[in-house]
């Protein structure tokens, strides 16, 4: 089990830091948002595996670690609020500065495909 | 008496300037002088103890767990140097009373002189290795104030930051070398450090050390090749030269010396660098001086030969000739104040210090001309003055030394030459200014200047008199007490008196006299050879050598900071890259020896799915509609893995989060441009794919080499603890508010931070929006189907029974205040999304940054309530009570406090959702509704 859930871990890692380094701004919150599930699953697997250990008092005999859960649990609803705050600067960036690359500009040598304007309203 | 007031006196005296400056001129130079003045009468009272062989200490604790403390030392060498310090401290601030003018903030000047006076009597008494740094820093920062007194000027700024850069980093140096000291001795403390000499010598990093410390000294004592900060420095206001360059600025480096004399010295490796040093120095500073037509500059240069000398004196391998350095250090400081003061007369009294112009000043001021010139014999060396006995004694000595093998002999002889062009220099200063015809174009008539601004140079040129004339009975026992503290307490035999009959040295003297002046009679040659080499502006070379370095520097940071946000991702990606794979190496075997679970095949398929959805993520990323929806599927298993490993608290959180993190995706979505453009070039391509497939497989690796090892956790006390403690069987709740409430109090706040700063981001945000889909088509016309406003209203008190259900349990069962805040807000979220924006705005009427105001306060005062009953902020209470129908139950204070946490979540969320969705009904408003 260990060696599968450390698989799934580097996985989400490796996908979430491809994702990073693209140039727009949507893949790249996608990337963080993977990045912050390995990052959780991670931080979890800390407490070590475990099952039917919840800890929860008086049902069953051995409890798994509750400390990293504590901390997982505050770090989802932070990683939520700032996923929310990333997708509204880019959306702001779009906003003020006309495109959505996460450089502000688009790169010098434009896309291999030009980019379409069909966004006209 | 106590050694503190020594230095301490001087730091209060900083203030006193800037006290008394509005009661006159007189007024505030007679009390700036009131407190050195006493500092001086305590060090004179403690004089009869040192001078008697005793060393004072006296240290009060600092941070005594790093050895380190505020210690003060008065030994001979500190004697003589306070003495030097406080006394011609004295003399310059009767000087400058009368230097300065109408127009210079006197206050100001004083004030900066008595800092700088402080820092100096605080290198001489520190007791601390790094108490001395930082007195010595204290000094490079007041001389730097000193020496662009006059900021308007742009060499006063130029030669100031020359300083201040020059002796700055030797600073540095001398840190690096005082740390790397006591870590070989131990200890910071000084006499431990002066009592391990041999231990220095013989550990391996002594020759770094000692070049360390020997770059702080040199730099400060502009020594080859560090000289060229000090000539220019004489942009600075004549009592500052007057100060700085005869007793204190430059003579902390040479203190430095000899202060650490006992544990540095005694190896070839010293007296090789340090007599060559100095001999150069010497050398160089005694040619320079004589072609420098500016009275000032010849001093400058003069001070650069003259500190020269005492380098060499104490790079040489003889006791004698320590004393001889000591010996000269007393007699430089008083006769080069005394000739920066008549300079800094002559200066003010004629207008020029260009001494082509200044000629024939003997019939103006014969008095002051007097001085001068019984100064600069002094200087030269001329018999029954001070400069004589100790240039004899420096000769004598290069005739012993025998550091350089078979080519000492080149020392005595170099040093010879060293005095013929002293001798010149010393001449010409006399001979160009006072006799050589009449002046030349002067601004002004030059006339003797007032009374008392004579008294310090008077004062000085006694004392060349006097300890020219009665060597030992003026200075024999100070000059006994100073070297026996840098010899470590072995004096050797010497004789101070005028006369040794007729020697080697007694000739060197009259050969130096004689070649001195044949030199100055046949200058005009001299000059005439010297113009033809073109003249090296320190100045500019210290700019263009600034300048290539902040040129490089911007060369370094356009490299790293060009302004691509993708760049800095790789960057720090790739670092991040370096640091963890090096310790990984170390790790010998991957896995660990706890027992591993089995796996069966329902977790295998969601392993997969997980797998897949991810990668599909990242392939189909361009899409991004189903990029979105393959990344809820990740979320989803995420948070059914949490369930399956006994996070049933993990499990909930993950799946509301999900849900509002994908309506957030999806506003957003309609916002931006829904394919992302394809623009990496198959090589990036490549090259992020290689990068983030080593990441992952090292964070892999890290997470399987973590969970196969036994776990040792702290988390024994939480589950101890948690029923009896915190009143609750969800440890996981009761950790989050409780044991680590304060954690929590913060992340509560963090989200309201990033709530209210999304609102601000989302205020006047002018968005382009889509009146159809990728595709083209329109948008469906039913924007709020019956069916889903229905269902969903319908849902809604069940939803919300099921929030408070969760928000109530959540001390002993799955469930707690996060939770509980995320189901509400998705329960509500729900409603925007079935009725719009303009429909709920009318029916709920809650504004949600109150609601995070709220919940942060509510928390905030839970913690703050129980200092009411004395007890540490966020001390937890709790008690179960019974009511007739309803049966038992508990109250807890734990509850009020997730009250807070659920309302800021509730609130956060909200904020952020509602204000998005708020941006698509905005513009709709203006088209005609179509229902």
């Amino acid at each position: 089990m260990e060696a599968v859930y450390a698989a799934c871990v580097g996985l989400l890692t490796f996908s979430g830091i491809f994702l990073c380094l693209r140039g727009r701004t949507f893949p790249v919150v996608l990337g963080l948002t993977l990045l912050s599930y390995a990052v959780n699953l991670f931080l979890f697997s800390s407490g070590r595996l475990k099952l039917e250990g919840a800890a929860i008092l008086g049902t069953s005999f051995s409890y798994t670690d509750p400390l990293p859960q504590a901390l997982v649990l505050t770090a989802i609803v932070i990683g939520f609020a700032m996923t929310a705050f990333i997708v509204i600067l880019a959306m702001r960036a779009r906003a003020d500065l006309g495109n959505d690359h996460v450089d502000g500009r688009l790169p010098p040598q434009p896309a291999v495909k030009p980019r379409r304007k069909k966004e006209h309203a | 008496m106590s050694l503190f007031w020594i230095p301490l006196l001087p730091l209060i005296g900083t203030l006193i300037p800037l006290l008394s400056g509005r009661f006159g001129r007189s007024a505030c130079a007679l009390f700036t002088g009131v407190l050195p003045a006493i500092a001086l009468a305590i060090v004179f009272g403690l004089a009869p103890q040192i001078l008697d062989g005793a060393t004072l200490q006296q240290s009060y604790s600092w941070i005594p767990a790093m050895g380190l403390d505020l210690s003060f030392r008065m030994d001979g060498l500190a004697l003589l140097f306070c003495i030097l310090i406080l006394g011609i401290g004295l003399l310059v601030i009767l000087y400058a009373r009368y230097y300065l003018s109408e127009q210079d903030s006197m206050p100001r000047f004083y004030a900066y002189l008595i800092l700088f006076m402080t820092a100096m009597v605080g290198i001489v008494t520190a007791n601390n290795l790094i108490q001395l740094w930082l007195f010595w820093e204290l000094t490079s920062i007041s001389s730097f104030l000193l020496i662009s007194f006059w900021n308007h000027k742009s060499d006063a700024r130029k030669g100031a930051r020359m300083a201040l850069t020059v002796t700055g980093a030797g600073g540095l140096a001398l840190l690096a070398g005082l740390l790397l000291i006591a870590h070989i001795v131990g200890s910071y403390d000084l006499g431990t450090v002066l009592a391990s000499g041999d231990t220095l010598r013989e550990h391996a990093a002594y020759p770094v050390a000692l070049i360390l410390v020997l770059l702080g000294a040199f730099t400060k004592s502009a020594q080859f090749p560090f000289h060229f900060w000090l000539p220019h420095a004489m942009a600075a206001p004549t009592p500052v030269s007057a100060y700085l360059h005869s007793a204190t600025m430059v003579k902390a480096g040479i203190f430095l010396l000899a202060r650490f004399y006992p544990v540095l010295s005694g190896t070839e490796l010293w007296f090789l660098i340090v007599s060559l040093t100095g001999l150069a120095t010497l050398l160089l500073g005694a040619y320079i001086a004589l072609f420098k037509h500016d009275l000032k500059g010849l001093l400058a240069y003069s001070t650069v030969s003259h500190l020269g000398l005492i380098t060499l004196l104490l790079g040489m391998d003889t006791q004698l000739a320590a004393v001889a350095a000591i010996f000269h250090i007393i007699n430089h400081a008083t006769f080069k104040a005394s000739l920066f003061m008549a300079a800094g007369i002559i200066d003010h009294e004629s207008g020029s210090r260009d001494m082509r112009k200044l000629n024939g000043l003997w019939k103006y001021m014969p008095h002051t001309a007097t001085l001068a010139m019984v100064a600069a014999a002094s200087m030269a060396g001329v018999p029954l003055l001070n400069g004589f006995l100790s240039k004899e004694m420096f000769f004598a000595e290069t005739l012993h030394q025998v550091a350089l093998g078979s080519l000492s002999w080149m020392v005595p002889v170099l040093a010879t030459l060293g005095s013929v062009f002293s001798v010149a220099y010393s001449t010409r200063f006399i001979h160009d200014v006072f006799f050589n015809g009449e002046p030349i174009d002067l601004p002004k008539t030059p006339h003797e200047a007032p009374r008392y601004m004579r008294i310090p140079v008077e004062i000085l040129v006694t004392l060349c008199l006097l300890v020219g004339i009665f060597p030992s009975f003026i200075v024999g026992g100070l000059l006994a007490s100073a070297s026996s503290a840098v010899l470590a307490g072995s004096l050797p035999e010497y004789s101070l008196s005028i006369w040794h009959g007729f020697n080697l040295p007694l000739l060197m003297s009259l050969i130096a006299m004689l070649g001195g002046l044949m030199v100055y009679y046949n200058r005009r040659h001299l000059y005439h050879f010297q113009a033809q080499f073109p003249e090296t502006d320190a100045k500019l070379v210290f700019e263009r050598l600034i300048q290539s370095l902040v040129a490089g520097a911007t060369r370094m940071h356009k490299f790293f900071e060009n302004g691509s946000l993708q760049r800095y991702m790789l960057l720090l990606l790739l670092f991040a890259l370096v640091l963890t794979a090096g310790p990984l190496m170390d790790l010998n075997t991957t896995a660990g020896l706890r027992p591993h679970l089995p796996i069966d095949a329902v977790e295998m398929t969601a392993a997969l799915l997980l797998c897949l959805s991810a990668l599909a993520t990242m392939i189909w990323h361009r899409k991004r509609m189903v990029a979105l929806l393959t990344l809820s599927v990740v979320g989803l298993i995420v948070s059914i893995a949490f369930a399956r490993f006994s996070a049933p608290d993990l499990a909930l959180t993950q799946l509301s989060v999900e849900v509002v993190t994908v309506i957030l995706l999806m506003l957003a979505l309609f916002f931006l441009p829904q394919k992302t453009p394809k623009e990496s070039s198959p090589r990036r391509v490549v090259r992020d794919l290689g990068i983030a497939a080593i990441i992952g497989g090292i964070i892999g690796t890290i997470n399987y080499a973590l969970m196969t090892r036994p776990l040792e956790s702290i988390s024994d006390f939480f589950l101890a603890n948690s029923k009896t403690g915190g009143g609750g069987t969800n440890v996981v709740n009761v950790i989050l508010v409780d044991f680590r409430g304060f954690d929590t109090l913060g992340e509560i706040t963090v989200l309201g931070i990033a709530a209210l700063g999304i609102y601000k981001l989302i205020a006047r945000m002018r968005l382009f929006m889509p009146a159809g889909d990728e595709n083209g088509r329109p948008w469906a016309r039913d924007r709020h189907p019956v069916m889903l406003a229905v269902i969903s209203q319908s849902l809604l008190p069940l939803a919300l029974l099921v929030s408070v259900y969760i928000f109530l349990r959540g001390h002993n069962l799955p469930g707690g205040g996060f939770i509980a805040g995320l189901v509400t807000s998705v329960a509500l979220v729900q409603q925007y999304v079935a009725h719009g924006v303009d429909w709920i705005k009318t029916r709920l009427k809650i504004d949600y940054q109150w609601l995070i105001a709220s919940g942060v306060l509510i928390a905030s005062l839970t913690g703050l309530g129980s200092w009411a009953f004395g007890r540490p902020f966020l001390t937890s209470w709790f008690d179960h009570f019974h009511l007739p129908w309803i049966g038992e139950f508990e109250l807890a204070s734990a509850m009020l406090f997730d009250l807070g946490v659920y309302l800021t979540v509730v609130g956060a969320t909200l904020l952020i959702l509602a204000n998005l969705g708020k941006l698509t009904t905005n513009h709709r408003a203006t088209q005609p509704e179509s229902e």
